[in-house]
């Protein structure tokens, strides 16, 4: 064995080296399977929101925010169940239809439309007295820091159709 | 009898050394509460020790019932605790427990930090006690959920929602603990049981052991 070339790689370290080089490929081997696997929820597609029917006719919204009841077909890994949403829906003065989510953006309660005395015209949570004005802005003062998601929504034969519920920003 | 199997063993593989190095040492006088009665606030590591191991044992008879399903969690639940032996004592001492034991570690930080027992060589076994604590906040956090009762859920969804504050990778985190980006149902369920069950308790049992490690290495502070 010549000791005077320079860069030269003894037997240890070449032994060194190559079982280092297949024991972290056979820890990666065994390893990617299972992150990937962990992971899989976050990789998989957004789901497209569908339209689903509420059975309300267009004709009767008016300007005053109705309670429209409406169900999803919900897929929750191996369980498919029928989930009851809500959405508040009114036309506004452009004759424009907003869907609001009932969901208030501070802890989730249901937020209420007209139904507390002290707060008339307004959306109420119960939760944490959390308040929006009727296009759903959030009350500045209150708890909620983000103003009701609105539905996107279709109208087709007359017949008010709702999709996913989208979070606004504070104007 | 048994010395006799102790000498059968220890003649074979000499597990006496073993023993010694594990558990026969002095108690130094200023930590022995025979001595000074203020020297009982060096149990409360001990003390957090003991309610884990009992945490650990009452927890393995506890999946004897248990299922983390969606439509039979809640039931197993209230099946063990009402129509089994024992039951409610063997989940009360994993309920009542799970608290015990952040008021213990918590009660031994505070010992540890105002000794200033912490300070060096021991700063490795601050960092590795500090990790402990967020690994059993993580073990209370996923075990709130398993009963899967309206506290149990509407408490995961509020630590979901503060998941997904976190800036940038906030969307990406609420998925990987939800395991849906919109749902937490049945997909939550099963991870937030394999976290309280196997991850966390794997990771705990890592770090207590080079926690004990370093304190028979290091030695128990002084006295002030």
């Amino acid at each position: 064995m010549s000791q005077d070339k320079k860069n030269q790689v003894s037997r240890r370290q070449f032994l060194n080296y190559t079982l280092t080089g297949v024991g972290g490929f056979m820890a990666a081997g065994m390893l990617a399977p299972m992150v990937r696997f962990a992971i899989d929820p976050v990789l998989q597609p957004k789901a497209q929101g569908d339209y689903v029917s509420t059975g309300k006719s267009v004709d009767e919204l008016t300007s005053e925010p109705q309670r429209v009841d409406f169900t999803i077909r919900q897929v929750d890994a191996w369980y498919e169940s029928d989930v009851s949403k809500v959405a508040w829906v009114y036309k506004q003065e452009d004759g424009s239809i907003l869907a609001l989510s009932p969901t208030c953006t501070h802890l989730g309660c249901f937020v209420g439309w007209n139904d507390n005395e002290n707060y008339p015209n307004m959306f109420y949570c119960p939760c944490h007295d959390g308040l929006y004005e009727k296009s759903g802005k959030n009350v500045p003062g209150t708890p909620p820091t983000a103003p009701l998601a609105a539905f996107e929504h279709d109208v087709k034969d007359g017949i008010l159709y709702l999709g996913k519920a989208i979070p606004r920003e504070e104007a | 009898m048994i010395r006799k199997i102790y000498d059968w063993i220890d003649e074979r593989v000499d597990i006496t050394p073993i023993w010694r190095d594990i558990a026969d040492h002095e108690v130094p006088e200023h930590v022995n509460p025979a001595h000074h009665f203020s020297a009982f606030v060096y149990c409360f590591g001990g003390l957090t020790f003991f309610v884990t191991v009992i945490q650990i044992l009452s927890g393995m008879f506890l999946t004897m019932y248990y299922v983390p399903d969606i439509e039979n969690a809640w039931n197993s639940v209230f099946y063990l605790q009402q129509e089994v032996a024992h039951g409610q004592i063997v989940r009360g001492m994993h309920h009542w427990g799970a608290s015990v034991v952040i008021v213990m570690l918590f009660l031994h930080t505070l010992r540890v930090f105002f000794q200033g027992a912490y300070k060096k060589p021991r700063e490795l076994n601050w960092v590795v006690g500090v990790l402990i604590f967020f690994v059993m906040l993580g073990l209370g956090l996923t075990g709130y959920l398993l009963p899967w009762d309206n506290k149990a859920y509407f408490a995961t969804q509020v630590t979901i929602d503060i998941a997904e504050s976190v800036p940038y990778i906030g969307d990406y985190l609420k998925t990987l603990l939800a395991g849906d980006p919109e749902i937490v149902g049945a997909q939550t369920l099963t991870r937030f049981f394999a976290i309280h069950v196997f991850f966390l308790p794997a990771a705990l049992f890592g770090l207590l052991a080079a926690h004990f490690i370093m304190i028979r290495r290091q030695g128990i502070s002084g006295p002030l």
